[in-house]
Order: structure tokens, then sequence, then C-alpha cells
């Protein structure tokens, strides 16, 4: 294979690289060892950042947020919910901090108005009568999975490819050049080699992994963060704690659901990052203040994403390292071709994608201007269904016999399993019940996908999608992952739920005994 | 029900699940007046097939034939295990008695050879039972032999794909195939529901429209499988004429709960129950229990302000924590009526394991009540909470009865032995007052 410049890693910032330079009418194949957003990128709050955040320790990241949220509110609005936010403090939070809040906020642009308690409260009900002081804000909420689809199908429809499950095992180097990259198929194990003129190393946290199968070392920290999912929509604002950032201050609204998060920890090995006991309780501990309904609220889910930091460790929990992003163009490392964009966050990918293209145009020769933050992203119907809501309007509108439910929590219906089974086969994939998971609201709701499972399996066997044992090698896998997130979150009800699902899985279908 | 109030029974069981209701049978049978509470949601979960004892250990997979040569396993590897405690004659003398119970009020069971037996799921996979249906029965017959057999399927049944069966076990047993129709009189619904079929394939014209469906597409089959759908009261007479009206053995399929199956049987144990003459709350919970000397006294919620009843013995077969008889907080599990102490690993980071299929099995599942041999629960000193309180069925300690296939052995033996030690006990000389 031959591309003009190969992007590895498949998140928010490598599908926004794609998008640029497809834009500017560069050639590229993105590469990525799982699927699109599995990484940090798809286990985030979703926060569209005001910037407010971040005012008091570093204004420039502040407004870098003001001016990227306002573009990605332009550029890529069906992906976002302007729902406004607010900054709640209760009592006992540093006064001099709430003090000093509306004056940071002004340095950066960023518009706080003061609203009162109790007006605050009638609006949110979830805030503690304990509340002393509210801002509102122009947060919003991002379904990270829509942008990172929807601006790959944006730069596959200009060209660019997408091979998933396709790890980079090494490079052929020639002096200060990279030739080729070595590539592996994780599904059958067969290597490939892809002839480049440019490398983009976008690879999140694995930038280290990548950079140094390159030869070009980085210091980078890895931090990650617990969030947890709750059943219900507990606000309908982004409802920040007014303190400066600490465990569990931000409740994001995600559609149906809220999402508390989150918890900062250094971890060394990216292997096995999973949400414990301790931080789901420190969690609900810590936000519970603020939002008193938490205390006996159920939660369906936790899961948690490494956040790529880059620079030397300073702090314990990697707190205090800037979240500001890094493009490495590795000169100093003897590599001419080769870069890496790393660090940043969610808000930010948009601007991260246009230096790392920008560099990479450089290296190329290309002139065209960066398009990115004036063309809106094209709707792709195959795009859509992560929208909470969507599916079930679909549904509603059609009600079609051949037509039935399949995920009764979350109302998907048998033709959106099609959509996405063929969308993603029509791309040359063999699509997983995971793969339509990831793509839609499949197995998210309370029963986390034990009913569903079986009415999703059955439906693409009939199909004669499945073959074999297949289907149920795909119920088994379904579980592991939806079950990831479970284990930490199971008492009360949601134990309950769980016992169920192993008396279906295991009590009658025996499927630990496979 | 007036009387109730002032009456003394010999038995009050909590509960009306599996457990409950094999509780409340079997006290019956013996004459011990019986009075039960609970509403019997948790047996529509059920799947039909009552389980002995399919799985040891859990561990290693182990699946056995015969779930007696698995029980003497089980007792000396799992000494505190509540089907340790029940012995081999008594587990055959307790599934007699209540599958002929079934038998009694139209659900008909094959009769018990002491053996397990495999039966194909609605998924493809093959599970190990013991009482089978005898509307499944021939399916466990075709599983043996694997002859010529056409499984049949509903488009809009959504959790069965006959397809998805021959998919999956195909390569084993070249004569199976699969159609797909429409069931008559729901052609134009997207969802169906499998009580709403079973309901329609009682008419007679129903039925005999479903066998005019399917009999063009037999083929060479020797058998035909359907979903569980065929019938709910009157599903004898509904498997029987349509073995006639095809010539050939048709066998039910179970599904994903809720299921007919599952209905079948709540509607059966509760007109077994009826016949028995056992006193029901069905819309009460027990808020609390006092015990004095001889007698406990349950108060119940079901009518405004309250009412009690008044019992010699109480047993407690409230399920776990989707029966509602466990609960479990952020860092503890404890009991819901009674506030019995509960065996229970340390912390919450040790209820479950990582991976949701572990051979192993989740460590919470073997929380529960601890008892001494007559399935009295202990107290936190180690004795007998009350000396005529008992627990049947799923809430005891030591037993992963979803992992081990014991479920319904589980509820049927614990209760044949606590009856019987209530029946002992309460022959014993009674105190004055």
């Amino acid at each position: 294979m031959e591309t003009q410049v190969l992007i590895i890693g498949g998140g928010v910032t490598g599908t926004a690289v794609a998008r640029d330079l497809a834009l500017r009418g560069v050639d590229c194949i993105l590469v990525e060892k799982d699927d699109v957003n599995a990484g940090a990128s798809g286990r985030n709050h979703g926060l569209l950042h005001s910037g407010a955040r971040y005012v008091a320790h570093d204004q420039d990241a502040a407004t870098e947020c003001r001016i990227e949220g306002d573009i990605l509110k332009r550029v890529a609005s069906r992906a976002i919910q302007d729902t406004g936010g607010y900054f709640v403090a209760v009592q006992g939070d540093d006064e001099k901090y709430v003090g000093d809040f509306p004056g940071f906020c002004a340095r950066a642009g960023i518009t706080a108005r003061p609203v009162d308690v109790a007006t605050a409260r009638a609006r949110e009900p979830a805030i503690s009568d304990k509340a002393i002081a509210v801002y509102e804000v122009p947060d919003a909420s991002v379904d990270p999975f829509r942008l990172s689809l929807e601006s790959m199908a944006q730069a596959r429809s200009l060209g660019a490819r997408l091979m998933r499950r396709t790890r980079v095992v090494g490079f052929e180097r020639e002096g200060r050049e990279i030739r080729a990259a070595v590539v592996q198929d994780g599904t059958n194990g067969t290597t490939q080699r892809v002839h480049v003129s440019q490398v983009m190393n976008a690879a999140g946290a694995w930038a280290r992994e990548v950079a140094q199968l390159a030869g070009a070392p980085i210091e980078m920290l890895y931090s990650k963060g617990t969030l947890l999912v709750t059943h219900g929509r507990l606000a309908r604002r982004v409802i920040n704690r007014l303190r400066p950032p600490g465990n569990a201050d931000i409740l994001m609204p995600g559609g149906t659901v809220s999402i508390l998060g989150t918890t900062s920890s250094r971890v060394e090995d990216l292997r096995d990052i999973h949400p414990t006991v301790d931080e789901v309780d420190l969690i609900l501990r810590e936000a519970t203040p603020m939002l008193p309904p938490l205390e006996t609220m159920r939660i369906i889910r936790a899961y948690a994403g490494v956040r790529p930091l880059v620079g030397s460790p300073s702090g314990s929990d990697g707190r205090t390292v800037s979240r500001g992003f890094a493009l490495f163009d590795h000169e100093a490392d003897g590599l001419s071709n080769f870069a890496t964009i790393t660090g940043g966050k969610l808000t930010t990918c948009r601007l991260m994608a246009e230096r790392a293209a920008d560099l990479v145009c450089r290296r190329l020769g290309v002139t065209r201007p960066c398009l990115t933050a004036s063309d809106p992203i094209p709707v792709s119907p195959e795009c859509e269904w992560t929208e909470p809501g969507r599916a079930p309007r679909s549904w509603m509108s059609a009600l079609h016999v051949d037509d039935p439910l399949i995920c009764e929590c979350e109302m998907v219906s048998g033709s959106v399993l099609d959509a996405l089974y063929q969308a993603l086969r029509a791309a040359g994939d063999t699509p997983t019940l995971t793969d339509i998971g990831l793509r839609s609201r499949i197995g998210k709701g309370a029963c986390q996908g034990a009913f569903c499972a079986v009415r999703a399996v059955a439906h693409l066997y009939q199909n004669g999608d499945f073959q074999g044992s297949r289907g149920l090698d795909e119920i088994v896998d379904f579980f592991r992952e939806r079950w990831g997130g479970q284990h930490a979150v199971l008492w009360g009800q949601q134990l309950a739920q769980a016992e169920l699902m192993e008396a279906l899985h295991c009590g009658l279908f025996g499927e630990e005994l496979r | 029900m007036n009387g109730n109030r002032t009456r003394l029974f010999d038995v009050a069981v909590i509960g009306a699940g599996m457990a409950g209701m094999a509780t409340s049978l079997f006290a019956a049978r013996r004459d011990l007046s019986c009075v039960q509470v609970g509403n019997g949601g948790g047996i529509l979960f059920a799947s039909g097939l009552l389980d002995l004892l399919g799985v040891h250990p859990v561990a290693d997979r182990r699946r056995w034939d015969c779930p007696f040569e698995a029980l003497s396993s089980l007792r000396r590897d799992l000494p505190d295990h509540p089907l340790a405690r029940v012995g081999d004659d008594a587990l055959r003398a307790a599934f007699e008695a209540f599958v002929s119970e079934l038998g009694a009020v139209g659900l008909p069971y094959a009769p018990l050879d002491g053996a397990n037996h495999p039966v194909l799921t609605s998924i493809g996979t093959v599970k190990t039972t013991y009482a089978v249906p005898r509307s499944m029965m021939a399916g466990v017959e075709m599983m043996r032999s694997r002859p010529s057999c056409l499984l049949v399927d509903f488009r809009g049944l959504r959790e069965f794909s006959a397809r998805q069966v021959v998919a999956k076990i195909g390569a084993d047993w070249p004569g199976l195939h699969s159609v797909r129709v429409e069931f008559p009189g729901f052609e134009a619904v997207s969802e169906l529901y499998a009580a709403h079929l079973a309901r329609a394939i009682e008419s007679a014209a129903t039925r005999d429209s479903v066998a005019e469906r399917v009999r063009p597409l037999l083929g060479d089959a020797t058998a035909v499988g359907f979903p569980a759908v065929l019938g709910l009261s009157r599903s004898g007479e509904v498997h029987e004429r349509l073995q006639q009206s095809l010539g050939l053995p048709v066998f039910e399929i179970p599904t994903m709960p809720t299921s007919v199956p599952g209905l079948r049987l709540k509607d059966a144990m509760e007109a077994a129950l009826a016949a028995w003459r056992v006193v029901r709350h069905v819309q009460a919970k027990v808020t609390k229990v006092s015990f004095d000397d001889d007698v406990a006294t349950l108060s119940l919620d079901d009518v405004p302000g309250g009412q009690t009843i008044r019992a010699r013995s109480v047993v407690l077969a409230t399920g776990r924590f989707t029966g509602g008889g466990l609960s479990a907080g952020r860092g503890h599990v404890s009991e819901r009526v009674l506030d019995l102490p509960v065996h229970q690993p340390g912390t919450r980071g040790e209820w479950h394991r990582r991976d949701f299929l572990d051979p192993a099995g989740h460590p919470v599942n073997r929380a529960g009540l601890a008892t001494d041999g007559d399935f009295r629960p202990l107290s936190a000193d180690g004795r007998p909470a009350w000396h005529r309180l008992f627990a049947t069925g799923s809430i005891l300690a030591h037993q992963d009865w979803m992992r081990e296939k014991c479920g319904s052995g589980l509820a049927i033996g614990t209760a044949w032995t606590a009856v019987e030690a209530i029946s002992r006990g309460l022959q014993a000389p009674r105190k004055a007052g």
C-alpha cells in the first residue's frame, strides 16, 4: 500500500487530522489498532469546555477552549448540545476562589453570569440547598463518537482510508526518513507494508510507544480518570464545582443519562485500565455535597480513560501537568517526516489537527489552507445513531412491520442495525456486535445489553450475517466489554439487574460453559 | 379472610418464588395449615426446566449426566452447600411430589428417570437439566439421536431465530433445518410477544392455521421444534393437537424470560396452592416479624393500617437481590425482612470478578444466610435466630445456583427438608397457651 500521510490513531485527534488533510487534498490512511475512539477519546465527559474550568491557573488554555468551543459549535453542530453550564460553590468551598472566578473569566473573554441560588435550584433541582454561589457559562455537551465518526466519514468521502484493528508494529527508516510502516491486521495477524511520505503519530496515550518504534523518545505521563453514568439524567446543564480542579467536579448531561467524574491518578501501564470500587466511591463521596440526589441515584456504569500528558512528573496525580497539547516534529531525533501530536483535550482537537496538518503540509510542500474551522462537517447518515433519541424517532415515524425494536431500553430497531452493518461492510470491514454498539445506543440502557444482545444476534443470524458460533462469541465479547464498566458499580438495583443477566446468560443459556 | 387475623397457622411462608411455592406446597401436603405472603413475580423468570444439579465444580465447568453422582461429589467438596444437606431420597421424593402436583393441575412433566437431560436453548446452546416439561421432551430425544428435524420460528418473535440455532449446532446435526413463518393473525405486527402468541394458539383455528403453514415445509423432518409459545393453561392440549395435525413429535424450545413456561409454572403453582387451601396474601409485603416463645406475628402492609398474621413457624423464601430477599448497599449485603446476619465477602471489591464469565463465578453469589442442618438461619451468636424460623431456596449461603444449574433443586430440596423439620417440631408437645 502507499499513501502520502499515514495517521496513527483513530481518536478525536487522528480523525480530525484525517479530515483536515483530506480537505486540503492530501491522500491519507488512518490506522487504528482497535476502533474509532477506543481510547481516551471515547472515555471522557463529553464536555465542550467554555474554558471557565481553566481560568484560575491557565488563561491561555481557557482562551483556547473558548475560541475552539465556538468553532466546533458552528462546524460540528450535530455532535453538540448547547446545554450551557453552571459553576456551583457550596458551603465550605474556598471563598477566595469563588470571589476571583468572575474576574478571571472576564480576562479570558468568557461570559460568566451570576445566577442567584434560588433561581439556579429552580432550574436545576439536583443542586444542593447548601449552594452559596452559581455562575452561568457557555459550556456544552459533545458526543465524541459522533464527532470522530462524522470527521472520518467526511475524510473518507474525500478519499481518505480507515483501517480499523490495524496496529503499527514497525517502521522502515532510511537515514532521516521513514519510508514505510509495517502494519498488522489484528483479526488475522497478517502484516503488510504501507509506503509513506509522512507519518503523523496521533496515538494518544500510546504515542510514546509509537514514537519509540520510530526511534524518537517522548516524555509522557499517564493520568487515569474514572467516570460514572447515572440511570436517568440528573441535570439539563453541565454542573461544575466552583473550586480548584479536583475529583468529581463535573456532572455532564449525556442524552438520557448524566456523566459524573472524574478522578485523576498516575498510572504507568496502559494495559488493563479499569474503574475500581474505590474510585467509584470517591467520586460519589466528593460530588454528593454539590448534588445530594447522587447519594441514592442508581449508577449503571463506570468507565476509565487515560489522559496522555506531555511533560515530566511534578505532582503526584498528574493534575498539575499542563493539559495543553504538544506537537513534536522530531527533527532533533533525526527524523524529517515523522511527527507526534498528543496531549490536549477534546475541546481543542480541531486546533491540534490543524497544527499537525500544517506541519505535514509544510513538509509535503502543500500550500492549501486549513478549512476545518470554516467548512461545517456534512451529514453522514450512518453516523447519527449514537444520538439518544435519534433511533426512537426514526422507528416511531416509520413503524414498519419488518422493523422490530431490538434494544427496548434505548429503542433501537433492526433497521438501524442493518444500516450500521451495511455501512461497515461497505467499507470492507467485518462488523461485530461491539462495533455496532459503539456506533449506536444498543446496550447502553439499564439492562446493559442483557436482553438486546440476544435479540441483536438473532437478527443478524436471521439476515445471514453471522454463521457458525460467531454470534455467540460476539455476545460473550459484548458482555465482557459491558461488564468491564459494571463490576465496580454493582449494588442496589444495578446488582439485581446484573443478577438477572447472569441468571439468563449463565443459568439458562450456560454461556460460561462454552 | 377475616378469620385469618385470629387464626394460628402452622406455617407462614414469606416469598412466592420457586422456593416459597415449593415450601407452601409441601407444607400443605403434610396437612400443615399454611399462609403465604408474596406476589410470585420471581417465578416468571423460570424457564420451566427444573434443574437439580448440573455443574460441579463450576471452575472446572464439569457437567454431569447424573445429578446424584454430581451430588456426592458436591457433598465431598462443599459440605456447607445447602444441597449437601439434603439427602438423595429426600430430593427424589421432593421432585416426584413437585412434578406430580404440577401434572395434577395440567402442567405435565416427563417421567423422572434419575438422569440429567440435554435441552436445546433458543440461542443454540445446550442446557443440562433434570425435570423436563412434557412439551419439551421430544427435543431431548432429538438432541440425543439427531435425526432430520425442523425448527420453526415466527417473524417478529425477536429473541428466537431458528436459523441461528441451526447455524450454531448444524455442523454436528446435519439433518437440522430452519424455517420462518408468519404467526396467523399477527402478520401486521412488528414485535410479537411470546405470551400473546401462547394465548392466540389456544384457539383451534389459529393452531390449525399454524399447522397448515408448517406442513408444506416439513420435508423429511421426523420432529418439529417451536419456540415455547404453545399455549398457556391449555398447553397440554395445544401440544397434543399440534402433534396430531403435523403427524410428528413436536417440542418446545425454552426462550428468554419472561417466558411462557415461566407463566405456566406461576399459574400452575397458584392452582396447586389453591387446591391445597394455602391462604395467600399476594399484594402484601411483610413489614415486621415478632417472635414470642411459640408464635410468630407477621405484620403485613396490604390493607390500610396493615394487618397481622400469626404462625407457629416461619419460612423465609424471599430470594436474593432480584427477588428482594437480600439487598446490597455500597459496602454491605443485608437481609431485608429480619436483618439476619448475611455470610458475605469482605468488601464490595471482592463481590464480583473482573470477567463476567469467569468460570470460578462471582463470590457475591455465594453470599446469603448461613443455617443449621434443618435450614434454620443463624443469628450472630451462631445459634438459630428462632427455633422455628427456616430459610429455603436461593437466599441460602454457600451455593451458586446460576453456575451450578441447581436453582430448582435448591428450592425444592431445601423446602422439602425444612418442611420435614417443621413437621417434626410441631408434633413436639406444645407449650400451654
